[in-house]
């Protein structure tokens, strides 16, 4: 009895934990600023697309996106692109000038989400506009690429006349450069660590130097630059002198690490373009924009 | 004496931390900043409406019944004092919600009966509005979406232990929900007339 009790209410539990996966389309990751999950689009056609979306984020520093998928059911395009917009969080933080372009293409249903910062660039009634006007005749004759190419030339040019913050935009080779964030933490522990055994064991200024020395090296390995090493081993040589003829070197040398200047904590954020792949900046969305059919 | 104090101070702030009083700020920070948003779209709906009552009315005057239901349930609306504090009076709360209710209704009605007149389905004038207000449908919908899952945080914390016991001692309610508007009329099936003459449109 008690073990048909629990069977059940173990296949009641597996139910209800299986039923919203199978409810709802699941929103795919983020990797590129054009996303085909059906296939439309060919390779050569993303690209065009792709390249130019990238350059108006260059420019302007706004963020749009596209996801063409085959169908959002059983959720409405409303319900499922607002939750794309979450997850993808396209555009910049706090400027939130994002936009989101989602074709679901076996229900004939388009939606431009506009995010926070472009409500005013991109009303409803514009976005409307766009989506009846500009996108869903491409989409009528099947030109799927015209009509999404179509549409997010006219959102840039409504998106270029808004005056935004100015494009902070790096090309992404140079986020993946050298990575100061570590190269910081690195710096701490050598000086903490190998400073305190170093100068107890050769002295107080032969430790310096063999720290600095230390210092430099891993600085010079970590960022490929020559200066920043040695500029890291002046500083870790003369801060660990300083350190030791203070007295904090003897005893309690762990310590003295919390004293650093906390300038550097800023680094390491990079402008989303970690990965290899492309991400959104933070922006925020909160339902604006327009919705129709073809 | 003063050294104990000062001990006994710290232990107390320590405990209140530990016990969630900082959570149950900043959740409580969380559902009205969600509530806030849910009332700034209705404010913009009912904006909405004058402009668009106007617009109907140049084309389909006739159409006296639907267009007074709108502006009523407009004033209904406006009268209410949309406060934060409604949201610890649960009466109140369900008043608010019945009032958005009936302005939904009556929109909707009110679009029905545009679709009778192909005139002013063309007006660009009315095309702008109806995007307008579908947008803020959509807008109230996400603020409302975003309330619930506050107001879902603030409740599971506050009704956990230990923080319970904090959320007692302050005096900390559960907060009311929004549920499906107007389910009655949900329950209810729909009714089919077939009798009727078609609405002379054209």
């Amino acid at each position: 009895m008690l073990k048909r009790w629990l069977a059940s209410v173990a296949a009641g539990a597996a139910l209800l934990l299986a039923l919203p996966a199978a409810a709802e389309v699941a929103v795919p990751p983020l990797r590129a600023r054009v996303t085909d999950l059906t296939g439309t689009l060919s390779p050569s056609q993303i690209q065009s697309l792709e390249s130019r979306l990238r350059d108006f984020e260059r420019a302007k520093g706004s963020q749009v996106a596209v996801l063409v998928l085959p169908s959002t059911q059983p959720e409405t395009i409303e319900e499922y692109s607002i939750r794309v917009a979450d997850a993808w969080k396209v555009g910049r933080v706090r400027v939130d000038d994002g936009v989101i372009l989602v074709v679901a293409k076996n229900d004939r249903k388009l939606r431009i989400e506009v995010g926070y910062g472009l409500e005013g660039a991109i009303p409803d009634a514009v976005a409307k506009r766009v989506v009846s006007e500009v996108i869903a005749p491409h989409f009528r004759i099947g030109d799927f690429y015209g009509g999404i190419a179509a549409g997010t030339d006219a959102l840039m040019k409504l998106i270029e006349r808004e005056p935004l913050p100015a494009s902070t935009w790096e090309p992404e080779a140079a986020t993946q450069g050298p990575d100061y964030g570590s190269l910081f933490l690195v710096l701490v522990v050598l000086t903490t660590i190998v400073g305190a055994v170093l100068s107890r064991v050769l002295g107080r200024g032969a430790g310096a130097l063999g720290t600095g020395a230390l210092a430099g090296f891993a600085a010079w390995a970590v960022s490929g630059i020559l200066f920043v090493g040695m500029i890291a081993a002046v500083i870790v040589f003369v801060l660990v002198l300083f350190a030791a003829a203070s007295g904090l070197g003897r005893g309690r040398y762990g310590g003295w690490g919390g004293g650093w200047p906390g300038g550097f904590g800023g680094f390491g954020g990079g402008s989303g373009g970690f990965g290899g792949g492309w991400s959104g900046g933070g922006g925020g969305f909160g339902g604006g924009g327009a919705s129709g059919s073809w | 004496m003063r050294k104990l104090w000062t001990a006994f101070l710290i232990l107390v702030l320590a405990a209140l931390a530990g016990c969630g009083y900082n959570d149950i700020q900043r959740s409580d920070e969380q559902v009205k900043s969600a509530w806030s948003e849910v009332l700034n779209q209705y404010q913009r709906r009912a904006d909405l409406i004058p402009n668009l009552v106007n617009t109907v009315k140049g084309f389909a005057a006739q159409e006296q019944q639907v267009l007074t239901q709108v502006t009523e349930a407009r004033a209904r609306v406006g009268s209410i004092q949309a406060t934060p504090e409604l949201l610890n009076d649960p009466a109140a709360f369900r008043k608010f919600q019945e009032a958005q209710g009936s302005m939904s209704q009556a929109l909707s009605r009110l679009l029905v009966v545009a679709e009778n007149y192909p005139q002013l389905k063309s007006d660009a004038n009315f095309r702008d509005l109806q995007a307008q207000l579908e947008g803020t449908e959509n807008r109230i919908a996400v603020a409302r979406n975003r309330y619930i899952k506050a107001v879902q945080d603030y409740n599971v914390l506050i009704r956990q232990f230990p923080v319970n016991l904090t959320a007692m001692m302050f005096s900390y309610q559960p907060k009311p929900n929004f549920a499906v508007e107007d389910e009655k009329a949900i329950a209810k099936p729909p009714a089919v007339d077939f009798s009727k003459p078609a609405p002379a449109s054209k």
